[in-house]
């Protein structure tokens, strides 16, 4: 288990949660099951906004650098919490794993992250439990895949008439 | 949608999820978590229907939702959903608006977006960390040099890259220009929105001169690539002290016209003040930022609050309101305009002379002279553009304060010339939450108003 991160001493729900220093920023690493609990404590040591809220993809780079105690997944939900007393963010990871893409909905903390959660369920199709509008954002609703994923391809723009001559 | 979408065309490289076909089959059949549209009240769960109702009962924590509170007393057959674009002269954009009334009372709303979504954040992971600021400055079209700095701050923290003082500099300058354009051009259109069609007049001619200042720095009036990782493209062109003073004298002095038009008109105080009004509590607890937030009386604003750039060498005020109606949301943007004028001002004095972009040979290019004379100058511009640059492993979330809050943009490097995830927090995508809590009770002639006063950017809504 690596050493606790600064906030620890503050919350203590972060004691045991995995920590890293990434570029300057907080991070930390809560399991899917203890991830409400963190961002409650987080959310009562006065972070009392969610800035941001997305998901991540690590298809193609599983072996990504993570702290002692952390096993890596394919999906990540990564949440970026602001105190504005303290004039400071901190980040949580969380792993969610390929074959049960789901995570529990970040809404009856931060009722701001619903609409962010709608995208990272739409764009990489991460479901969030207890989430009061589940419904795709950005995509049409009868849209299949999320592409965002990184095995969804790039896609392109079919030609239009058949007996167009292509590009060369 | 799909029914009529292609196969996919040969060469594609999208591949199923492995060989488990079944769980291949249940998330492509859980693609479907139904309507995004406002369904009649009966369908809909009481969570949803008080977020529709401009999500009052949304407050943290303490005070969880009761799903008893939600005012589902109005029945069936005397309420009317009304959809409002996605084609509407004032949505401000391809925005549609679902609307239930009761008479003329707003009872519950909701925003349906993703009419101009074009995968940006896709795009961006197919793009170059060189290439990479040309996409994003087409996300916010009326503040695209926010965008592009945000970008070149996470790239550049990823390396680890000092830029000059002038970069940052000039970098500030261009910033506040464009907040000025933003906020003037959004003063136009909630004019034109409240039937000023003057209005719209006058903030267009104010932003075409900071455009013309654009165009002269930077060779384009909108997604100009400027800002870039390590510095800026290129250094300020002769004379640009006389330019900036001009544009600064200029609107500043026609700021008056706006007053007398807007400001001190009584129509247009009858039709904002009181209009649309929002608790600060409620705005913090859905993560609205920006000059929404601020005319609630927040005093939050990360050139304050976190400096970045050389923001805490310039003074100006932080302005906020009272209310938090429509009249302080269009006060707070006006005087934002004053205060960014005040703060091109210490800039024109403060500017420092030196490099405009960092000297790092991982980043910078040789100038154009070297490469005719040096195989080895010609090369290393060659890797650059072809190749690019290649950040260590790392993630990193960087926020600045674009004209219409916090834009922020968390990035994922691999270790490759390409960023494995480029996600961008867009103000306009989050404060777009607070519509159903702004437009609740209010008065269905009242919603464009009040839906032009949140400054939604659908650009940057839907990337």
């Amino acid at each position: 288990m690596a050493a606790p991160g600064p906030l620890a001493t503050r919350v203590a729900q972060l004691a045991e949660v995995p920590f890293a220093d990434s570029l300057g920023d907080e991070v930390y690493f809560p399991i899917r099951e203890r991830y409400l609990e963190v961002a409650g404590a987080l959310r009562r040591a006065d972070f009392d906004s969610c800035s941001d809220l997305c998901a991540v993809d690590y298809l193609t780079h599983l072996a990504r650098p993570l702290p002692d105690g952390v096993t890596p997944e394919r999906f990540e939900v990564v949440v970026n919490l602001l105190s504005r007393r303290e004039a400071s963010r901190v980040r949580l990871r969380v792993m969610v794993p390929e074959h049960d893409p789901v995570c529990p909905s970040l809404f009856s903390v931060y009722p701001g992250s619903e609409n962010m959660e709608r995208e990272a369920y739409d764009l990489m199709g991460i479901r969030f439990a207890g989430h009061p509008d589940p419904s795709r954002i950005l995509m049409p609703e009868d849209w299949e895949g999320h592409p965002l994923r990184r095995d969804y391809g790039m896609g392109r723009v079919p030609v239009q008439f058949k007996g167009a001559p292509g590009p060369r | 949608m799909n029914a009529e979408r292609p196969d996919a065309p040969p060469g594609d490289d999208r591949v199923t999820l492995g060989a488990d076909e079944a769980l291949r089959t249940r998330l492509i059949e859980a693609t479907d978590e139904g309507a995004q549209e406002l369904a009649p009240v009966d369908e809909t769960s009481p969570v949803e229907l008080a977020i529709e109702q401009g999500g009052v009962l949304r407050l943290p924590e303490s005070e969880t939702l009761d799903p008893d509170v939600a005012d589902a007393a109005f029945g069936a057959g005397e309420t009317m959903i009304l959809n409002v674009g996605p084609q509407h002269p004032s949505t401000h954009g391809v925005l549609r608006m679902m609307v239930e009334l009761q008479g003329e009372t707003i009872l519950r709303s909701k925003p349906v977006i993703g009419y101009l979504h074009t995968g940006m954040e896709k795009t961006g992971e197919g793009l170059t960390y060189v290439q990479g600021a040309t996409n994003v400055t087409r996300m916010d079209y009326f503040s695209p040099l926010p965008n592009e700095l945000v970008y070149s701050l996470a790239v550049e923290k990823l390396l680890g890259v000092e830029i000059p003082p002038r970069a940052t500099w000039i970098r500030m300058l261009m910033c506040e220009l464009n907040r000025i354009s933003s906020h003037v051009m959004w003063a136009a259109t909630n004019g034109m929105d409240l039937a000023s069609t003057t209005m719209m007049i006058f903030g267009l001619r104010e932003r075409d001169l900071v455009l013309q200042f654009f165009e002269k720095v930077t060779g384009l009036r909108m997604n100009h690539n400027y800002i870039r990782p390590g510095g800026v493209a290129a250094d300020l062109p002769d004379g640009w002290e006389d330019d900036v003073e001009a544009v600064v004298d200029t609107v500043g002095a026609r700021l008056r016209d706006y007053d007398n038009l807007l400001t001190r008109q009584p129509i247009f105080r009858e039709r904002t003040e009181g209009v649309g009004v929002v608790s600060p509590e409620l705005l913090l607890a859905l993560s609205a930022t920006g000059p929404i937030l601020r005319a609630a009386g927040v005093p939050w604003d990360l050139r304050r609050s976190m400096p970045y750039l050389a923001y805490d060498e310039v003074d100006f005020d932080v302005i906020v309101g009272r209310a938090g109606d429509c009249f302080d949301r269009y006060a707070v943007r006006l005087n934002e305009v004053r205060e960014s004028i005040r703060i091109v001002r210490q800039i024109l004095d403060k500017m420092p002379s030196g490099d405009y972009r960092t000297q790092d040979k991982k980043v910078t290019p040789p100038p154009r002279a070297r490469i005719d004379e040096s195989m080895e100058a010609l090369i290393h511009h060659f890797k650059l553009f072809t190749r690019g640059i290649e950040p260590p492993e790392g993630e990193v979330y960087v926020a600045v304060e674009s004209p219409r809050g916090e834009l922020g943009c968390y990035l994922v490097s691999d270790g490759s010339n390409r960023p494995m995830r480029m996600h961008i927090r867009a103000p306009s995508f989050v404060n777009l939450q607070s519509v159903p809590a702004l437009l609740q009770g209010g008065l269905i002639a009242d919603m464009i108003a009040i839906l032009s006063s949140v400054d939604p950017v659908l650009g940057e809504v839907d990337r």
